[in-house]
């Protein structure tokens, strides 16, 4: 297995192809899912699992070796996650509101006109951030096997020289 | 001060996030676990002395009023345990790093979601929000006892994860019908609307409760997957699960059923608890391996809790809170004991163990004094505590819990005592244990270990020593559980 492609067989430039128009999409929808959250159906849940299907997709398509997990290290990403969510929400303790209290953010910015979140937002990216995390990890060690040799690590003929 | 309830939740899972953003320092790790834990018990302690002088006190998540927001709540039964059980948590950290499980960088994050777990549940003031704490607490125990990923783990891993899975479905069922029932979830909200509802549907959650409660908190008929899986995990991992999880079960048992006021429900649940004490210690007799035995004693225990709950009297439920309180530091310490047994010899199993009384006396020591703890020897705590079980069983004149209540310690005293002679007294085994790399026999547990498992004997025998404060405030908790008053008030405004 030398093209990082899981689950073996030739890779499939329809396949790849499709992925490659898609991967992008998929992202900027799963960001417009965190955004528009707050009035209306989506949030960090499930904009964070709109961007890992995105991964598992990249993945499916061409293995870690196509760059499909993110580099920061998914573990580093749940932790910025839960940093971002938790402080969220001794911030507004600290602001003088009550714990995980929302407040408004409303101000006129340059070119952008009059821009509008509410103290969930931040919350919302911090579940947005562990989500994909997450599934990066899982993606990860579910596919490492797959990654580099067919056999399963629990197989008992993988050490008669099962692998191809 | 009321921010203390959400920052004793919230502050571990800081940790437990920058934990996560460090993970390739261990050294790093530490400090941050560390000192996590150590502001966190300092919290614990500011809130005791909080509710202690001013009564319950209640918090709002989001400053959404009760009962449509969250509430969080410390009562003197929520501080007590909060506080035994952060100290404990944090000692059992020290055990670990001395041990060197740590070594997985995602051991000490999910440490810190389950501390963050343990606390939501012990503050939690409604049903759902309790169930997501506790799931929480889970789902990091989850990854905790199969953090070495031999087979043996995964194998009892599973066990434990659909066992608790199956008793997660249920209780969210029953917390569906609870709303269905009485359209809310706040406890304090609760025990004003229970008693409105028709007396069968009464029954019938509380008897959901139970069972589902029951099993979270390993009591009979659903106790198996316990003594399956606990001794298989890493000793610190056993240790922390040992005095903890359970309890928090034990804890929503009495919370709930408390604020649902089903007094009916007295008498099936002496039943379970005397069964529970009588098959647990029964089954301890039989095993052959300190975390085996030890693991049955927990199964045991929790039917002298649940015990003191069957009695609903100021009384019992004083009983049932100081036992918590005592068992909480007492049953983890004798799994590190046991865990330092393993480190030096290499085994835990009883017949290939023997003549530690002179070769560790440190071990021995640490191990008899809690064990003579939870047999009910005076003077330590574990007798105050069956004691307080045995008079509020007498006034109630619930003699044959009291006889089983007895009978069962005495048994617990049995099997303590085949750990006793088969680990520490006679002759070494004949077999001495293979000699490692070095020529050494006999390998010398790191320091940190054994006075992490030294400073948890400290805190059984301060517990002791207390007795009398510890119990007059288990007593106030009770008050406060018999007659719900001040916590509704607390927590609605009212």
């Amino acid at each position: 297995m030398t093209d990082g492609r899981p689950f073996g067989g030739d890779r499939s430039p329809i396949l790849d192809e499709s992925i490659r128009l898609a991967f992008h999409t998929v992202l900027v929808l799963s960001v417009y899912l965190l955004f528009v959250g707050h009035n209306a159906p989506g949030g960090g849940f499930s904009g964070g699992l709109v961007a890992g299907a995105a991964i598992f997709l990249r993945f499916i398509a061409g293995g870690r070796a196509a760059g499909a997990l993110p580099g920061l290290g998914y573990e580093a990403l749940c932790g910025l996650g839960l940093l971002i969510s938790s402080v969220t929400g001794v911030a507004a303790l600290a602001g003088g509101l009550g714990f995980l209290e929302s407040w408004v953010f409303e101000r006129e910015v340059p070119v952008l006109g009059v821009v509008k979140f509410t103290g969930t937002l931040p919350f919302d990216i911090g579940v947005y951030l562990v989500v994909v995390g997450l599934i990066a990890a899982i993606v990860d060690s579910l596919g490492r096997e797959a990654d580099t040799s067919e056999t399963h690590a629990l197989d008992p003929s993988h050490d008669q020289g099962g692998s191809r | 001060m009321t921010a203390l309830l959400p920052l004793s939740v919230v502050l571990p899972l800081i940790g437990a996030a920058l934990c996560l953003l460090v993970s390739r320092s261990r050294v790093v790790q530490r400090v941050v676990s560390v000192a996590t834990l150590v502001a966190g018990v300092g919290m614990a302690i500011a809130i005791l002395v909080t509710v202690d002088a001013d009564g319950v006190t209640a918090t709002q998540v989001g400053a959404w009023a009760a009962p449509v927001g969250i509430s969080l709540v410390a009562d003197l039964m929520a501080a007590l345990f909060l506080l035994v059980s952060l100290l404990t948590i944090l000692t059992v950290l020290l055990f670990a790093i001395g041990q060197g499980v740590d070594n997985r960088s995602v051991f000490l994050p999910c440490y810190l979601v389950l501390t963050a777990g343990v606390a939501g549940s012990f503050l939690s003031g409604d049903l759902f929000n309790l169930f997501v704490c506790f799931e929480m607490m889970l789902i990091a125990s989850y990854v905790l006892i199969t953090i070495g990923a031999t087979s043996t783990q995964v194998r009892s891993g599973m066990t434990y994860v659909v066992i608790n899975l199956t008793a997660s479905t249920l209780f969210v069922t029953v917390v569906a019908f609870v709303y269905g029932a009485t359209g809310t979830l706040n406890f304090a909200d609760l025990s004003q609307k229970f008693p409105a509802i028709p007396a069968n549907l009464q029954l019938a959650i509380g008897l959901a409760l139970l069972v589902m409660f029951g099993v979270k908190a390993a009591i009979f008929p659903v106790f198996g997957w316990l003594p399956d899986s606990y001794p298989n995990a890493p000793t610190a991992v056993t240790a922390v699960f040992a005095g903890l999880l359970t309890k928090v079960g034990v804890y929503a048992i009495i919370r709930t059923q408390t604020s649902l006021g089903l007094t009916e429900l007295g008498d099936v649940i002496l039943v379970v608890a005397g069964i529970t004490m009588v098959i647990g210690v029964i089954g301890a007799i039989a095993q052959d391996d300190i975390k085996r035995i030890l693991s049955f004693h927990i199964v045991s225990q929790i039917g002298y809790m649940i015990m003191g709950l069957g009695l609903f009297t100021v009384a019992g439920l004083a009983g049932a809170v100081f036992f918590v309180v005592h068992q909480i530091p007492g049953k983890t310490v004798l799994f590190l004991a046991g865990g330092l047994v393993e480190e030096t010899t290499g085994t835990g199993t009883l017949h290939r163990l023997g003549g530690m009384l002179r070769t560790a006396p440190v071990v021995a020591a640490a191990f008899l004094i809690p064990a003579l703890s939870l047999g009910g020897v005076p003077p330590f705590a574990g007798f105050v505590a069956k004691l307080s079980l045995v008079e509020a069983g007498l006034a109630r004149e619930a003699w044959i819990i009291v006889g089983v209540a007895l009978f069962a310690s005495i048994l617990t005293m049995v099997s303590m005592t085949k750990i006793w002679a088969g680990v520490f007294w006679g002759a070494p085994d004949e077999e001495p244990p293979v000699p490692d790399a070095r020529g050494a026999t006999r390998f010398r547990p790191p320091q940190l270990m054994t006075a992490a498992t030294l400073a948890m004997v400290g805190l059984t025998l301060a517990i002791a020593v207390f007795a009398g404060p510890i119990y007059d405030l288990a007593e106030r908790a009770a008050v406060d559980l018999v007659d719900p008053t001040a916590y509704a008030e607390a927590v609605m405004g009212r």
